[in-house]
């Protein structure tokens, strides 16, 4: 099972990619291809990999072989003159970055900031956008995930789901190309799991490129376009949900189905 | 089995029985005999015929000693200033991934903690025994920007300012580094990810969250420096202290005039510890409930005689 080398059209592409913590190799070179529009779902048991591969398509993690690209740029290097690749600077680092968006676990929302403050602040001071057309951004994107009124409310006076909202609405005020979900859902309370699921459900259907860590069998059913199952560090089993949630061709797959479901 | 008809319930007797309060006899009488003790000392100083309180009000307001006050204020802002300038940014240095600049700030905190502020002072002031003259140039080149006397740069006050800034920004230092490593590992992710290059991180999302770790001590630090700079008195520095020694040497009013600049320093550090409960407002935004009356909360202690009584 491995991708085509070269896939014009995708947006994510990711090849033989290795990364090894200290003894531990957590990714044994993984290939994927993630085209515009598309949705796909990572399952697997904890510590398979999957968190880690979201953390280098972002470059928050290095691999430590392989490639990766994010729409034609190589993640973390800069193609120069001939056929080297040089590591790029934070400050191209960043850029790269501010096209792909995340949405971590744990939120992660500035608890010194405003939910609106949240979502403004890349757009002021990495988009460099004045404070009118910031705001602006920045208040669609709240009511779009239905926090308009929650504005000028801090972080700890929201809810965990409302915290989670405001974090995608963060994310997408950037206008990335791709966003990344590490397990959105898996710190909330269950009935707060809905309204964050229900959000990205919609974004997926305005054609956002999405690539979504997630144990919600039933999100990936539903919204998956193509769902990958990993399990010690390689992608095992790939294919639509039908193909790998309800057929599933490999026994660990069948064996963490039967654990989940 | 334990028999009901003796339970105390709400009907008849128990309905009619008086709650006495506890009475800590105990409490009381430690209690007055501290008031005692206080009362007493105050009075013995009080009553010293060696000690004329009218100096304290003649002196409190002389023009020798407003200055020394605005020489204090300015050398404590000016020390202060410093040493959190240095501070952070040896902070930053001693977080950083690289090796040499953690070493570097390592060594940096290491020597000027360990150097009492009082020695630093005096070997800032004596500079000029081993550098005659200071000079400011493009080394390995013969080109000369500027050059000075040792002695006219370092007059009391900017060797104050170096020895008491310098000793402090490694104190300073460690206190910025235990803000920054409280801010939860997530947040410079997070701010990763939305493309904030590092300064950006460090400036929008991780330094202020430090800040309401930072604030706190930094009042401790700043009421610290206001008394430290007492010690610059000694290099010939006119602060409060030093007006004080110079009145007295020539009046002989040691006592009164010592405790008319304690006066102004119990005033100063009183002033500062209001605005740092103020300043911990500020950086206190977003974490659990804000207080609708931020006033009173300072305000309250004097009141609480009376709401106590009711």
């Amino acid at each position: 099972m491995s991708a085509p080398l070269f896939q014009p059209e995708a947006i994510v592409h990711v090849e033989k990619v290795r990364k090894r913590f200290g003894h531990l190799e957590v990714l044994k070179g993984v290939d994927l291809s993630v085209k515009k529009s598309e949705v796909v779902c990572l399952i697997g048991p904890s510590g398979s990999g999957k968190s880690t591969l979201l953390r280098c398509i972002n470059n928050l993690e290095r691999p430590d072989s392989g490639t990766l690209m994010v729409a034609g740029h190589y993640v973390g290097f800069e193609r120069r003159s001939g056929d080297s690749l040089r590591e790029c600077s934070a400050r191209v680092a960043a850029r790269q970055r501010s096209q792909i968006g995340m949405v971590f676990q744990r939120f992660n929302l500035f608890p010194h900031m405003t939910a609106v403050q949240n979502v403004e602040v890349a757009l002021r001071h990495v988009r460099r956008l004045s404070k009118a057309e910031a705001l602006d951004i920045a208040m669609s994107q709240l009511s779009r995930v239905g926090l308009a009124s929650k504005a000028s409310t801090y972080p700890s006076h929201l809810s965990g789901g409302q915290q989670q909202r405001v974090a995608i609405a963060r994310a997408l005020a950037m206008d990335p190309m791709v966003v990344l979900f590490d397990e959105p859902t898996s710190a909330l309370d269950p009935e707060l799991v809905k309204e964050v699921l229900d959000v990205m459900r919609d974004l997926a259907l305005t054609g956002m490129t999405m690539i979504v860590v997630t144990h919600e069998m039933a999100f990936a059913r539903d919204v998956g376009d193509r769902v990958l199952f990993m399990d010690g560090g390689v992608i095992l089993e790939e294919g639509t949900a039908e193909e790998v949630l309800d057929r599933p061709r490999n026994s660990r797959t069948r064996a963490f189905l039967a654990h989940v479901q | 089995m334990v028999s009901l008809s003796g339970s105390p319930g709400p009907s008849g007797e128990t309905a009619t029985l008086r709650k006495v309060p506890r009475r800590p006899y105990a409490q009381w009488i430690l209690a007055s005999a501290l008031v005692a003790i206080t009362v007493q000392f105050a009075a013995t100083i009080l009553r010293n015929p060696n000690i004329d309180f009218s100096v304290i009000g003649r002196y409190l307001f002389a023009p020798e000693v407003i200055d020394g006050l605005r020489n204090t204020l300015v050398l404590t802002a000016a020390a202060m200033l410093v040493a959190m300038v240095l501070g952070v940014a040896i902070a930053a240095l001693r977080t950083s991934h690289n090796a040499v600049y953690r070493s570097l700030s390592r060594i940096y905190v290491w020597i000027f903690r360990s150097v009492p502020a009082l020695l630093m002072l005096v070997i800032w002031f004596n500079l000029a025994l081993v550098f005659e003259n200071l000079t400011l140039g493009i080394p390995g080149t013969s080109l000369v920007i500027g050059e000075w006397q040792t002695n006219d740069v370092l007059t009391p006050f900017i060797a104050s300012l170096l020895a008491l800034g310098l000793a402090e920004s490694a104190f300073y230092s460690e206190i910025v580094r235990g803000g920054l490593l409280g801010v939860d590992s997530g947040q410079r992710e997070a701010a990763k990810a939305l493309g904030m290059n590092p300064f950006q991180t460090f400036r929008l999302v991780i330094f202020p969250q430090a800040l309401r770790m930072i604030v706190p001590p930094t009042g401790n630090e700043i009421i610290g420096m206001l008394k430290y700079t007492s010690l610059a008195s000694i290099i010939g520095f006119t602060d409060l202290m030093g007006t004080a020694q110079q009145i007295y040497s020539t009046n002989l009013l040691t006592i009164e005039l010592l405790l008319t600049v304690c006066v102004w320093y119990i005033v100063c550090t009183s002033v500062l510890g209001l605005g740092q409960y103020f300043v911990e407002r500020r950086y206190g935004r977003g974490y659990g409930s804000s207080d609708p009356r931020p006033y009173w909360r300072v305000l309250a202690p004097a009141f609480r005689f009376r709401s106590n009584t009711r």
